[in-house]
């Protein structure tokens, strides 16, 4: 093959030495994600180790709870890379997320200096435009920082289409341009998540730049590997139970389906009142743990008591 | 490998998922990194790289079952794939099990809920009862139907269900083994539907079977001549829709205009900077939402647009000031209680065709009466401040359209759209009035398809 790998192109734009993948395959991987107590099925493993490999983003979908945020927290963890988050919300700009000049010290550099001349304006000009005087937001940081980072970035779906535009660059060639300064390249190759609760559509040019995973809720066997794994002292006829309940919600049309962490809460709540196994009468008590919607509520209680219909 | 890639987004596109070169190019880079001998491994990759909307995903998973379903028998990664041998070769008639070796294998693979057993028992069930014809043009829906219907498929879906039960289960532990033998038994079906794709590839070759079974993505598909099936998966798709295009609209809404200048704001944030209004901060604009009144013709012909036009719109009732809905077929009625009174509109909708009295006098169309009747009962709901929405192919079946009395409504309104789910082509034929009605409207629309929909829809506020 006379491609160069993805990686080896990446390093040499970048000038860095090529970094060595952080996983050997996605078997290893999933085997370390378990060490995390993250349990990944093996869409989420192949597709981690392909973004790993292809140096490129992960763009993660999919109902809430069903661990998109703790994916990227698990694969930090289990490369030992530092977690740098950035929360998107409405509004959020260039100032927030990438970097901003710290203005304010920048007037007290100039009033310091008192009255110059031409000369020493430009001096002082380059001065206030230099590293000291720049905050840097996390997109910045994750490229300057020198160790492992993973870069996750949270409900990007949240802010306005043109503010995504900011992160196209970062996405895709590792870099920031600042005017005053130049641009300034990535020191390492970051692994970046973003995560979308899909309330809008992203634009073409973000998701090109990026791998897509949609994360679903688990089936029967991981959800019950998950509630073993999260849920000390559990037993797994209890754990297996559980995750057939949710499950069997889960197929109902409810205005909100249970999440993974609701399906958690519940399972220590039943590991707390010491009960061992389920029975329909304490199914129902207990349905608001895992529903939040009276109707939802009163709907699931209705289907469990009349099966066949 | 490489042409085989290329052949497969080259069908993605042609269905309509968009597939960019960057991304053909990721794929192959993908290519050298993953272990082609799997076959789920293969798929997760290209999906990831290849699909970026989770409503495209079964698409995918359709085309790559037809593309790349068949190779994974025993495959040696660099080969040249196209010079594979066709596996299918007249297969020694196998010695088949009888019917009732064959009906306790599936039960014993269902209750276990092993994949590989089940696959197992669809080959062997296809085997049987397909009874796959070469040559024959039809469908793998037709012998997966055949299929099922030999295996006695509700009957085994039941037996499924008891084999996990006690003597005295209770309520919910029989909820709980219905749904597994739901799921159980839904797994093997597509274990069958692919099994007789796979057969099916071998037979015709790939280009045969990828235009025979193209299917369009939902939000493409024509609504006037949409299946059952397709019309379902519209429905399904119109919620999330619905969502998407609130949160769009009033994104707009309040980045269209600046209110005037925030005085007050202004000043206190001038205060960091010493006094010097560096930042102007500005009032957030009036909301102005539009109210819309939709009449909608619910006949046969046009029903299932209207349906899901109706529902569209009152899933986006928060982003209008109000919405009064009407239908009519050759006499109108206001159905916008039905929409107040059910949390969800789907079950609204649904009442509609029972409750509301739209029929006067023989049930066929007739524009002309229908817009005379409004005008004489509903004259109040138009005014300077509503936009009127008429959805309706405007076949009032040779009445006579009284486009006057249209006219007289459409002036008092502040804007006037006409959505027609016919093509344009038609329009001018037969007893198609709309000529008589376009003049009055701002816009008449051809609108099939979810997607004209959605780009009226951003377009209203």
């Amino acid at each position: 093959m006379s491609a160069l790998d993805p990686r080896e192109e990446l390093a040499q734009r970048l000038g860095i030495p090529v970094p060595a993948p952080r996983f050997t395959s996605p078997g290893a991987l999933s085997l370390a994600l378990a060490e995390q107590d993250y349990l990944s099925s093996s869409a989420i493993s192949s597709v981690t180790y392909l973004a790993d490999r292809l140096a490129k983003p992960i763009l993660v979908e999919g109902p809430a709870g069903t661990g998109k945020t703790a994916l990227a927290k698990a694969v930090a963890q289990a490369s030992g890379a530092r977690l740098i988050r950035l929360q998107c919300y409405e509004g959020l700009d260039e100032g927030k997320a990438l970097y901003e000049w710290n203005y304010r010290k920048q007037l007290l550099r100039i009033q310091a200096s008192g009255q110059g001349d031409v000369d020493q304006w430009s001096a002082l000009e380059a001065d206030i435009f230099s590293e000291e005087f720049l905050l840097t937001r996390p997109l910045l940081e994750a490229i300057r920082a020198d160790e492992p980072v993973v870069l996750l970035i949270d409900e990007i779906d949240r802010v306005e289409l043109e503010t995504e535009a900011l992160l196209l660059e970062i996405l895709s060639e590792y870099q920031v341009s600042i005017p005053e300064m130049g641009t300034v390249k990535a020191r390492q190759i970051p692994m970046v998540f973003l995560t979308s609760n899909n309330t809008r559509e992203l634009s073409e040019a973000l998701k090109r730049r990026c791998l897509y995973l949609y994360l679903d809720y688990p089936d029967v066997q991981r959800e019950r590997d998950i509630i073993v794994a999260r849920v000390p002292g559990i037993t797994t006829v209890l754990a297996t139970h559980i995750a057939e309940v949710v499950h069997s919600l889960r197929r109902m049309e409810l205005k909100k389906s249970p999440s993974v962490s609701e399906t958690l809460d519940w399972a220590r709540t039943l590991v707390l009142l010491g009960r061992a196994e389920l029975d329909d009468a304490f199914v129902v008590e207990t349905l608001h743990l895992l529903l939040k919607y009276q109707a939802d509520i009163e709907k699931a209680a209705r289907t469990f008591a009349a099966p066949g219909a | 490998m490489l042409d085989l890639l290329s052949g497969f987004v080259a069908e993605l596109r042609t269905v309509g998922l968009p597939v960019s070169m960057t991304e053909h190019v990721d794929a192959a880079r993908a290519l050298e990194v993953i272990d082609l001998g799997d076959r789920t491994t293969l798929q997760q990759a290209l999906r990831a790289v290849l699909v970026k909307n989770g409503a495209h995903l079964e698409t995918f998973d359709h085309t790559f079952a037809l593309y790349f379903g068949h190779r994974f028998a025993p495959l040696d990664s660099d080969d040249d794939v196209e010079t594979m041998p066709a596996t299918s070769s007249p297969s020694p008639a196998p010695p088949s099990p009888s019917a009732n070796e064959l009906d306790t294998a599936l039960l014993e693979a269902l209750d276990a809920g092993d994949l590989g057993a089940l696959r197992a028992s669809a080959s062997l069930a296809v085997d049987r009862y397909a009874g796959i014809e070469k040559g024959r043009p039809v469908g793998a829906s037709y012998y997966l139907y055949r299929t099922m219907r030999h295996l006695n498929i509700d009957e085994v879906e039941q037996q499924v269900a008891e084999r996990r039960l006690g003597d005295d289960a209770s309520p919910l532990e029989q909820r709980l083994a219905e749904d597994y033998a739901a799921e159980a038994v839904a797994a093997f079906r597509d274990a069958v539907e692919q099994e007789i794709i796979d057969r099916l590839v071998d037979e015709r070759g790939v280009e045969a079977m990828v235009k025979a079974t193209r299917e369009s993505l939902p939000e493409d598909v024509d609504v006037m001549l949409a299946n059952r099936e397709s019309l379902e998966a519209i429905e399904a798709v119109l919620a999330p829709l619905g969502k998407k295009l609130a949160a769009r609209l009033a994104q707009k809404r309040r980045r269209r205009r600046r209110g005037p200048v925030d005085m007050r704001r202004t000043m206190r944030e001038s205060l960091s900077t010493g006094g010097v209004p560096l930042d102007i901060r500005f009032r957030p604009p009036r909301p102005s939402k539009p109210e819309i009144v939709v009449i909608a013709d619910m006949s046969g012909s046009v029903a299932s647009f209207a349906r899901f036009t109706l529902l569209l719109m009152h899933a986006l009732s928060s982003e209008f000031a109000k919405v009064r809905t009407f239908v009519f077929v050759d006499g109108v009625d206001e159905v916008t209680h039905l929409f107040d009174e059910e949390r969800d509109p789907t079950v609204a909708a649904d009442r509609i065709a029972n409750e509301a009295a739209m029929i006067a006098a023989d049930g066929h169309s007739d524009y002309g009466r229908v817009f005379r009747a409004f005008a004489d009962r509903y004259a109040d709901a138009v005014h300077p401040r509503s936009t009127l929405l008429i959805l309706g192919d405007a076949r009032s079946n040779y009445h006579p359209p009284e486009p006057e009395v249209f006219a007289a409504t459409a002036r008092r309104a502040r804007r006037v759209y006409w959505l027609n789910p016919e093509p344009q082509a038609y329009w001018r034929s037969g007893d198609s009035v709309l000529d008589a009605y376009a003049e009055a409207c701002d816009e008449v629309r051809e609108c099939r398809t979810l997607r004209q929909l959605e780009q009226f829809v951003m377009g209203l506020s």
